[in-house]
């Protein structure tokens, strides 16, 4: 036994092919914490991407090629408000890693640092899948990404001291562009004031909120579920009568219903980056808002 | 005068403002409203913050452990005596391993409570509540969240690392029943009082090396409740190598071997004696998992593949019911199944599964008589079963299956089942 287990140590130091120790590995559970990271670590920084803006984070399998990288992360950064409840837990009780782990330094959640929109008044799993924290896609508000930067910020400092001058002037740095990009944004979205738009799934809320959008409704019929025929004809209807003027939704939907609805109602779609990574010009962070911002134009002109 | 005065001067200069208010009024009443704006704005965000204040929840209960309950109701149509099951060339009988009952029937229910107890510690408790009104523990265990370099350690009853299915949850399960291998190998499902030790490699792929001792509680050890000594009754040493290829596709392989030393392990031959087993049992399992999706999201669509093979000797001693003889025994057994599911829209899957076993070779030394157990004569099972499943939301699942089910070696047993699965309470989540 003693021989075996020598055996499978000394293989396994032999294959361990991970990134060296000096960079701090970081597990971000969807690609927008990943750019952020990125922003703010820079070459001092290992990021892993556990999704990709293909995939829709609530519905993710807890792959063994996740536990392996879960397993040697230093830092754990996840939307948080249960988004990835379906998962995480899983991964992090698979782990064998104490520096992820709830109450750790390693663990952050995003969404505990901005106010959350839509936290429910009522939890019933008959209104759908309801997260109880409210709403977790905070990242859509460009306002709470420069929040979420600051205490990420503090939290790479604590993790990571010896490179702390490094991420304390990237943030700044990154800051400074990211207010001015702000303010563009915010003259840019001025047209988009009172605009009614029609969502495929509730991930849109924060941005709705920050250019003073106004939700005229959802394909799904309720949160987490997929839409009905029932559902799209109803909307159809309300369509006629009070009609938005675009319909969303995010690269890991399917455009069948978006399509459906445009256009039996006459009401153009447009396919939302979401996240970075989900179109070609969602790049970085900026590129994700430039692109948010530019399509809607486009389409509501 | 002086007031008359004063009155035209007012009344100049009310002209002069209104006539410079008229020029400035666009300018002056759209930064009010962008002030009443930014008030409102204000305002929202207050309220908001001060939601999230409240609904933090207080109060002695604030700190309860999830709660989740399973619950399952059949209806089973065989066209065979399910009093009269058997897999044909191998042990156990009945019990577990059978169809369940005709008609309509409730399944077991399942209440599951889990926690983290502190900063070192998980706890997990699922009692099932079996239809005939008795209530066992399923899991109870406890788990390490604090050791380092990708060791875990788990202690209480668990389901036994060995193969792949026995550690999933029969409400997890692809379909109604467990295939013909689990029932033979493991007794259908193998919940193990022990102690498990598992470390995952720092590797960039998933390797992960675990080791178990346990009681012997349960088949293959035998339905005894576990040896009445200090030491370990049963060992289980496993292995798993797992990762993803292509855009879409990962995978896991694995290979487990067990090893009981089964004592006065009893089985009912049909004829209607009980005879019993004494000696060692080794089993090894391989077990592979497919799963794909394009681009990971199985929102849409996605494929199973999973499979296993299972190979066992035994030799000891065993003792014939119907003489009262005992004399030596030994067999080499081996048994696989390969099943898919293939979700084609959203809320719908198929799958279909095949079972064999291959009774191998048993010999029997005297004074024993092979004659007298006629369970184990040579036969090889199969069986087919194919599924349709309908998944409204993630917490609940309707299943029709049906199964050609060639356990036993005269007559074959076509079997329907209609079941229902829902899921009350904490979110779960299902391993890989």
């Amino acid at each position: 036994m003693k021989a075996i287990l020598r055996f499978v140590v000394a293989l396994g130091s032999a294959l361990a092919v991970l990134p060296a120790a000096a960079a701090l590995n970081v597990f971000a559970c969807e690609p927008e914490w990943g750019a952020l990271v990125q922003e703010l670590g820079g070459d001092k920084v290992s990021v892993y991407l556990a999704t990709t803006a293909l995939q829709d984070p609530h519905r993710i399998e807890a792959r063994p090629s996740l536990i392996a990288r879960i397993r040697s992360a230093d830092l754990l950064i996840c939307s948080g408000s249960e988004l990835e409840i379906g998962w995480i837990p899983l991964l992090l009780t698979q782990s064998g890693n104490p520096r992820i782990q709830l109450g750790s330094p390693g663990y952050f959640e995003a969404s505990q640092y901005v106010v959350k929109l839509e936290i429910p008044k009522v939890l019933d799993r008959a209104l759908g899948d309801l997260h109880p924290g409210g709403n977790p896609h905070v990242h859509t508000d460009p306002r709470n990404i420069a929040k979420i930067a600051l205490a990420l910020e503090e939290r790479m400092v604590q993790i990571d001291p010896a490179n702390a001058e490094s991420y304390r002037s990237r943030a700044k740095s990154f800051l400074g562009r990211w207010q001015a990009a702000l303010a563009r944004w915010e003259q840019q979205a001025v047209p988009l004031k009172g605009v009614p738009i029609v969502v495929y799934h509730k991930d849109f809320s924060y941005f709705i909120n920050w250019a003073g959008m106004r939700e005229a409704g959802s394909l799904e019929p309720k949160p987490g579920l997929p839409p009905t025929p029932a559902h799209l004809a109803d909307l159809l209807d309300r369509m006629k009568i009070q009609p938005a003027k675009v319909i969303v939704y995010s690269p890991y939907n399917s455009p069948q219903a978006a399509e459906f609805l445009s256009t039996r109602a006459n009401i153009p779609v447009v396919m939302m980056p979401f996240t970075v990574g989900g179109t070609d010009k969602a790049k970085d962070l900026f590129g994700l808002f430039d692109d948010t911002i530019g399509r809607l134009l486009a389409t509501v002109k | 005068m002086h007031r008359k005065g004063t009155m035209a001067l007012a009344v100049v200069a009310a002209l002069g403002l209104a006539h410079a208010a008229a020029a400035q009024t666009q300018d002056e009443l759209r930064t009010l409203r962008e002030q009443v704006r930014q008030l409102d704005k204000r305002v929202t965000e207050a309220e908001q913050a001060a939601i999230q204040a409240s609904s933090r929840p207080t109060g002695e209960n604030a700190m309860n452990p999830a709660v989740s309950v399973i619950l399952n109701g059949i209806y089973s149509n065989l066209s065979q005596d399910p009093n009269g099951f058997r897999i044909n060339g191998f042990t156990p009988t009945l019990g577990d391993v059978g169809p369940g009952k005709r008609g309509l029937s409730l399944g077991e229910s399942e209440l599951a409570l889990a926690a983290n107890i502190d900063h070192n510690f998980r706890g997990t408790l699922i009692a099932s509540i079996s239809p005939e009104d008795s209530i066992g523990v399923e899991e109870g265990y406890i788990q390490t969240l604090a050791l380092s370099y990708g060791f875990t350690i788990k202690a209480g009853r668990f389901f036994s690392g060995v193969g792949y299915q026995n550690q999933i949850h029969a409400h997890a399960w692809d379909f109604t029943d467990a295939p013909l291998a689990n029932k033979v190998f493991l007794g259908n499902q193998l919940n193990e009082d022990g102690i498990q030790l598992k470390w995952v490699a720092p590797t960039s792929f998933y390797w992960d090396v675990g080791f178990e001792a346990g009681r012997g509680r349960q088949f293959p050890a035998g339905p005894a409740g576990g040896r009445n000594k200090n030491g370990v009754s049963s060992g289980n040493v496993f292995t798993h190598v797992g990762g993803d290829f292509g855009t879409g596709t990962a995978w896991q392989t694995g290979v487990s071997y067990l090893s009981t030393s089964p004592q006065d392990r009893t089985f009912d031959d049909p004829a209607g004696t009980t005879n019993s087993f004494t000696g060692q049992s080794r089993l090894w399992v391989l077990d592979g998992i497919l799963k794909w999706a394009p681009n990971y999201n199985p929102t849409y669509t996605n494929f199973k593949l999973q499979g296993e093979y299972f190979r066992r000797k035994e030799d000891g001693d065993l003792t014939s019911g119907t003489t009262a003889q005992t004399g030596g025994f030994a067999s080499v057994q081996s048994g696989w199944y390969l099943q898919s599911v293939y979700q084609f829209v959203p809320m719908w899957r198929v799958g279909y599964r095949y079972d064999r076993l291959n009774s191998g070779t048993t010999s029997f030394a005297a004074p024993l008589n092979a004659a007298d157990f006629p369970i184990l004569a040579a036969y090889n099972p199969t069986k087919h079963t194919v599924m349709v499943d309908w998944s409204p939301s993630e917490f609940s699942r309707i299943r029709l299956q049906a199964a050609s089910d060639k356990s036993r070696s005269d007559v074959t047993d076509h079997q329907v089942f209609l079941q229902y699965i829902v899921s009350l309470g904490a979110h779960g989540a299902h391993k890989f």
